[in-house]
Parts: structure tokens; C-alpha cells; sequence
């Protein structure tokens, strides 16, 4: 499958370039836009970013990996998001995490993001997800739920399609 | 030709104006504006002004030739600067000294400029407690590698763990590992966990080179170095990284895990694989050559070197190395091999001797083979060697010495130019003995059949060759490194290389023996060591005129050609 950025998303992402002065300097706002498209940077991804800001691939690469709110693969059709900063911690976000994953069968000890094997859902404990006075918090997909039980948790995830 | 000699190849710099700083309570002078790592005129930074007072300041990111990065925060220093009044006058001390205000806050050493009257302290108990500091921060992830890794000795991350770091680890925790023994390129292999992240690397093959193929990946304590999926680290320069690697991370394929440095000889040399003549590092143990690495000298290479012309040593310790002196396909000795040379040359009609010398052959060698080529009256030449030069380093012409050739009259300014005329004397019976230097002329135009209508065949040579197969007279010579002399390189600039091993069996220095021959045959006797022959050839070649072996040094002098 060969990797093609349509036209009108295309248009878009110049007119983002035209904003900088420094062609380069819009390289972040790209990769929001292609991610917003295709759901993750694929190494094609990277590549036509490179050229189009006249840098090379390792440059790019090395954003897609510093930031982990790109995804390096595709995301499940369910994006969940554990808060794992000090307030959601000390309300027990470390234990729901725990249990979420357990429940869908990925392992709570790995770092970064992780997908179910039907693709469903990503589980991703991330930092502080600025709701930290109704801690614990999750997120899925756009939607956050606030002061999240266990078994308010597992409900969400049953009403998941 | 015309030729004059000069000390300096760069003009001088134009006057800068001095400033006046102390480093830990001694006043010294520096200019305002120092060279930064392009040459340019840049501020003077805190670091160069504590080397101009003696003064060492640790560092890793920091390197002389390389942008200014400022990462690794070893240089951390403090400092003070005069306090001015409401008036920006100096407000004075009672004993009239100016008044120094201590900064609440250090400074990186290596990229923070000087401004009069400042005040840099490099031993405070705060600047040690910094430096010890950055060291726990670096040894945290740290593998405990150093009884298999290649840098031991030469590493940074040691010596300074010892100068100033702690003796016992703190760290309980468990440590993040990382990818080891990556190959980032056919040449050269990583080790991410050693890496401290210093992003020399980067700098290098980005702003020397101009291939931008290392970056640093992910976060935090799993930042590696890398090249993007599915490309490698493969220029022509990617080697200097293992030389600027200030840790063991970037290890030489070829070096690794072959030799503890602290057991090499390092003898310095000149590469002979281009006409640059980048100064080098020859290091040995006994017989053997480990490697090469670049001597810094800034008329020529900077502190670089090409991959090719690094890994172009191995040819030396070859095993069908030529090691007997042999005539008419009998194993003789020295003496009567070169007593019966003398004799047949000193009967030779003028004109009838013809001699290719190779421009690898040292200025002393040429020189010799010139005064036998005047006594003769022969024909001489070389022969021409071109390939592909670069923007960096590398020349066109892969001949370390084809302006030897050319200034000691061995071949005109066109190398190579009379090499249809020695084979048409040969092919017309004018030419009866061929005196070949270093070269298989079989590849040159001088065929086999013609080889066979000469009287005699006079060959010395390193290696075995279709020429040295047909020789009457095979004289074993030998390689750079096993001998000392000079070569005069494609700017013109004559520089020396000393012996770094035997030569194998019964092989000698070129420069040796010519000099017995030509004594036998011209007249004369003359001194027996490379620093006499050399001034001795100095005083005779017109353009040599006024050099002298010891002047010549570790970074040679360029002749204006
Ligand atoms: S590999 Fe060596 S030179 Fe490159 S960043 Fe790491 S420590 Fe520095
Ligand atoms: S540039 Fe030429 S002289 Fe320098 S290392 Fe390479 S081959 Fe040797
Ligand atoms: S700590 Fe969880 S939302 Fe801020
Ligand atoms: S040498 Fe100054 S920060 Fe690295």
C-alpha cells in the first residue's frame, strides 16, 4: 500500500508551512495534521515530512520519538488514557491502570502504549491529564471521565463498541 | 618552477584586542576574539581563557572543531564579575581593587564568553561538588564495562570518574539497558549504553561532513543515537566519530576488541593513500600495526582523516611481503647484489638506463635515484595515480609525493608524460637496463615482452608483482612505517614520518641502500642517517634549499610552489 497524502490535506498542511518563517519551524504542526489523517506516523509519514521541509528523515524521527503523543503505529479504535501524575496516583490511578490492563489482557509493566490484538483498544499511562482535582481520571478517546472507579472503569470499556 | 619557503600557511590573524581575567586569582591577558570552531573570530569563551592560563577544564560535548553544543555541563565553573555603580563606574574594594561580585549561579565553561575584569574559579568546593554531580548523573545508567571496552584508557568517562567523581555508586535502582554491539555502518559499532549523549557524533557527520546521519531517538534515560530505519552510518570520514567519542559507545570494527591501547607504540607518520599527506598515528606493538589515527595538524588534515586512508595499513604485515634480496633468481646478499649493481651501472652507456620511481617513494629516495639518473644520463618518470576527490580531505591524485617526483626532477610537472618514450627506447634496443622503483610497470605500458629485451631489470618493491617476477635485481623495500623520510604533499608542504617496525626478513629502507649504491657509483660518502641525507638533499634541490630535517618537526613546513 503506497502512502498518499490527499490533496486537500495536502493544501492544508502548506498553508501551515506558509505560516513560518523558517520552513522547518512547522514541523510539529505536519505531524499533528498527518496523524489527525492516517491515526499514526508511519515511516512514509516521516519520510514526506522530511521532504517537504527540506530535512532529513533522522531529523523528523527524532520528534516522532521524543514526543509520545505521536503514535508510531496504529492505535486501537478505543484510545485509553490513565492519568498517572500525583494526584490521580494517590487516588489509586496506578491500581486501576493495573486492573484495566489486566482485564484486557496487555501487561502492566511495559512502557508506552499498548494495543489489544483485536485492535480494539490502546491503553496508555500517561501524565497529568489537567483534571487533577476530580483524580483519578481516564480518557477515552476525546471523552474524560472524572473520579474513576474500578468498576465504573470496566463499565465504560463494556459500553465500548 | 619558482619556490620560496614559508613557516606559516595561513595569513596572519589580524590584532585583536586584549582583555585582562583571572583564573583562580591569576591575572592573565586574552584577546577578545578567539577562533571558533570554523576559524572564525568568535568571543572568547571561559574555557579557552582557562587553557590560555593552564588551566584544565573538564569537558565532553566540548571539542575545538566542532559547533558548540553545551550539553553535558562537565565544564560548569564559577565565576564573578567587577560590580559597577549607579554611575557603571567599577565600585572599588578599600585597598583600591575592583570590587568582584560572585554570580549565585555557574556557568558552562565552553560557551560563555569572558568579559574584562571577570573572575573564573575552577576549584571551588562548589565546582567539585558540580563535577561530581554530572559524573553520578552520567555513571547512573553507565554499564560496568570498562574490562571489555575498547575506550579503556583513552576514556574520558574514566579519567574524569577518577580526577573527580566518587569512588562508590549511590544508585540502588535498576538500571535501563539499552541496545549494545549495534552496527550503525559497515564500519563502526555502537554501544548505547556507554553513550553519554554528548552529540559529537552528530556534529560531526552534520557539520563537517554534511551527512546528517546520526540523531538522537526517544526520551530521557532511553535517548540513543541512531540513523534512520533502514540507512547506515557509511561516509568516508565516519571513523573521526570513534576518535571523538568520548566514551567507549563508537568503536572501529576493524580495532575492536584487538589491542589494549596502553600496550601500542604510537609513532607519527603521514597517509600515503592521497596527496594530502593527513598527518597520523601509526600505533604498534612489536611487528604489528594496530592502527591509524589522525595527528591533529591544521595546515593539513585538522584532527580528520578519510576512512580509506586509515584502513589502508593492512597490506603491510602481508604474509607474500618480499623479503630476500634476489639476483637472476638466486637468494644473494646485500653487499653483492648492490656491489655487482654498482659495477654494471658505472659501465652503462649514457643513455642507455632508464628509471621508474615511483611518487610513493619518500623526497630522500627520489633525490638518491636522481643523482644515479644525472651520473647516467637517464630517462625518469612515474607514474600517475587518479581517482575522485572530496570537499574534506582527499585529492585527486593518490600519490603521497607526486610533488617529491617532480621537484627532485624525476618526472615533470605532468607525472607519467615519458612513460611512452623509456617503452619505445626499450622497444628500439636504446634502453638496455630499466630501473623500476616501487611500481609494476607491466600495468603502466611496459608489457612483459618488452621487460624481456632488457639487459637488465633492476626492481625494488614491497610486495610481489608481474614487474618483480621478471626482475634480474630484486632489492625488498619498505613500507612507510617501517622506515623514516619525507614526503612533499599535493600543497606542497614536505613533512616527515618516522619508523614505526621492522621491515620483514632481509627487506631494507630504499633510502638505505640507494644511498650505498649511489655512493659507488657517483663518488662520495656522505652522512648514513635520514636527517643527514635529508640535508644533505636539502642543500642540493633548490627548492629544498633552507629546510633541515629538524625543522621540519612534527608538522612539516610548505614550500611556496
Ligand atoms: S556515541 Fe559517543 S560521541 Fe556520540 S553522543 Fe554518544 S558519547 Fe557522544
Ligand atoms: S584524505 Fe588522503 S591523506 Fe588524508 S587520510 Fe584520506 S587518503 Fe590519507
Ligand atoms: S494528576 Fe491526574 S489529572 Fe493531574
Ligand atoms: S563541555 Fe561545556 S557543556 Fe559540555
Amino acid at each position: 500500500m503506497s502512502f498518499t497524502v490527499p490533496q486537500d490535506l495536502e493544501a492544508r498542511i502548506d498553508e501551515l508551512v506558509s505560516r513560518y518563517p523558517v520552513k522547518r519551524s512547522a514541523v510539529l504542526m505536519v505531524l499533528h495534521a498527518l496523524q489527525e489523517h492516517f491515526g499514526w506516523i508511519s515511516q512514509e509519514a516521516i519520510e514526506w515530512t522530511a521532504k517537504k521541509l527540506g530535512l532529513q528523515p533522522i531529523n523528523v524521527f527524532e520528534l516522532v520519538t521524543f514526543y509520545p503523543m505521536f503514535r508510531q503505529q496504529p492505535a486501537g479504535r478505543y484510545q485509553i488514557k490513565i492519568c498517572r501524575t500525583l494526584s490521580c496516583a494517590l487516588a489509586g490511578s496506578h491500581e486501576l491502570h493495573k486492573r484495566i490492563c489486566e482485564k484486557l489482557g496487555l501487561d502492566p509493566t511495559k512502557h508506552g502504549p499498548q494495543t489489544t490484538k483485536d485492535g480494539k483498544f490502546t491503553v496508555e499511562f500517561v501524565e497529568c491529564l489537567a483534571s487533577c482535582h476530580t483524580a483519578p481520571v481516564m480518557m477515552v478517546n476525546e471523552q474524560l471521565y472524572e473520579r474513576v472507579e474500578q468498576a465504573k472503569a470496566f463499565e465504560v470499556l463494556s459500553q465500548c463498541g | 618552477m619558482s619556490v620560496a619557503r614559508t613557516t606559516e600557511s595561513k595569513p596572519a590573524p589580524p590584532e585583536v584586542e586584549k582583555i585582562r581575567v583571572k583564573v583562580n586569582g591569576r591575572e592573565i591577558e586574552v584577546p577578545r576574539l578567539m577562533p571558533d570552531w570554523q576559524g572564525k573570530l568568535a568571543p572568547t569563551t571561559m574555557l579557552q581563557a582557562c587553557e590560555a592560563a593552564g588551566v584544565t577544564v573538564p569537558h565532553y560535548c566540548y571539542h575545538p572543531k566542532l559547533p558548540v553544543a553545551g550539553n553535558c555541563r562537565m565544564c560548569l565553573v564559577e565565576f564573578g564579575t567587577p560590580a559597577l555603580g549607579p554611575d557603571r563606574k567599577p565600585i572599588l574594594n578599600p585597598d583600591g581593587t575592583p570590587k568582584i561580585v560572585k554570580s549565585p549561579r555557574p556557568a558552562i565553561a565552553c560557551a560563555t564568553p569572558v568579559s574584562p575584569g571577570m573572575e573564573i574559579y575552577t576549584n571551588t568546593p562548589t565546582v567539585k561538588a558540580m563535577r561530581q554531580g554530572v559524573l553520578e548523573f552520567l555513571l547512573i545508567n553507565h554499564p560496568l564495562d570498562c574490562p571489555i571496552c575498547d575506550q579503556a584508557g583513552e576514556c574520558k568517562l574514566q579519567e574524569y570518574s577518577v580526577d573527580y567523581g566518587q569512588s562508590t555508586s549511590r544508585f540502588v535502582e535498576a538500571k535501563v539497558h539499552k541496545p549494545k554491539a549495534v552496527q550503525l555502518g559497515p564500519r563502526i559499532v555502537f554501544d548505547a549504553e556507554r553513550c553519554i549523549l554528548c552529540t559529537r557524533c552528530i556534529r560531526f557527520t552534520r557539520d563537517i561532513v554534511g551527512d546528517d546521519a546520526l540523531g538522537i531517538i526517544n526520551r530521557g534515560s532511553y535517548n540513543t543515537i541512531t540513523t534512520y530505519p533502514g540507512t547506515f552510518f557509511d561516509n568516508n570520514y565516519s571513523l573521526n566519530t570513534v576518535d571523538l567519542c568520548p566514551v567507549g559507545a563508537l568503536t572501529s570494527k576493524d580495532f575492536r576488541f584487538q589491542m589494549r591501547v596502553w600496550f601500542l607504540k604510537e609513532t607519527p607518520s603521514i597517509c600515503t593513500s592521497c596527496a594530502t599527506g593527513c598527518n597520523i598515528t601509526i600505533w604498534s606493538r612489536g611487528n604489528k600495526i594496530y592502527r591509524y589515527t589522525p595527528r591533529e595538524n591544521d595546515a593539513v588534515n585538522g584532527p580528520w582523516m578519510c576512512d580509506y586512508g586509515r584502513l589502508n595499513f593492512k597490506w603491510i604485515g602481508r604474509d607474500d611481503r618480499l623479503k630476500d634480496v634476489i639476483v637472476r633468481g638466486q637468494k644473494t646478499t646485500w653487499a653483492a647484489a648492490l656491489n655487482e649493481l654498482a659495477d654494471r651501472l658505472k659501465h652503462a652507456p649514457a643513455g642507455s638506463v632508464a628509471i621508474i620511481a615511483s611518487a610513493r617513494q619518500s623526497n630522500e629516495e627520489l633525490w638518491l635515484l636522481s643523482k644515479l639518473k644525472a651520473r647516467l644520463g637517464a630517462f625518469s618518470d612515474s607514474v600517475p595515480r587518479t581517482g575522485e576527490a572530496d570537499k574534506l580531505l582527499v585529492n585527486a591524485d593518490k600519490n603521497p609525493n607526486s610533488n617529491g617526483a617532480r621537484l627532485t626532477g624525476i618526472a615533470g610537472s605532468e607525472l607519467g608524460a615519458n612513460l611512452g618514450g623509456i617503452a619505445s627506447g626499450i622497444a628500439n634496443g636504446k634502453i638496455k637496463t630499466l630501473i623500476v622503483f616501487g611500481e609494476d610497470v607491466t600495468k603502466h605500458g611496459l608489457g612483459p615482452d618488452l621487460l624481456a629485451r632488457l639487459d637488465a631489470l633492476i626492481v625494488s618493491d614491497i610486495l610481489p608483482n608481474e614487474t618483480t617476477r621478471r626482475a634480474h635485481y630484486l632489492l625488498p623495500g619498505c613500507a612507510h612505517a617501517e622506515k623514516s623520510g619525507s614526503f612533499t604533499n599535493a600543497a606542497g608542504r614536505v613533512q616527515r614520518f618516522l619508523k614505526a617496525i621492522e621491515p620483514p626478513g632481509d627487506a631494507r629502507p630504499e633510502w638505505e641502500f640507494l644511498h650505498e649504491l649511489v655512493n659507488n657509483v657517483v663518488g662520495g660518502n656522505g652522512a648514513r642517517s635520514i636527517a643527514h641525507l635529508f640535508d644533505e638533499m636539502a642543500r642540493d634541490i633548490p627548492a629544498f634549499r633552507s629546510l633541515t630535517w629538524a625543522a621540519l618537526g612534527d608538522r612539516g613546513v610548505e614550500l611556496k610552489i
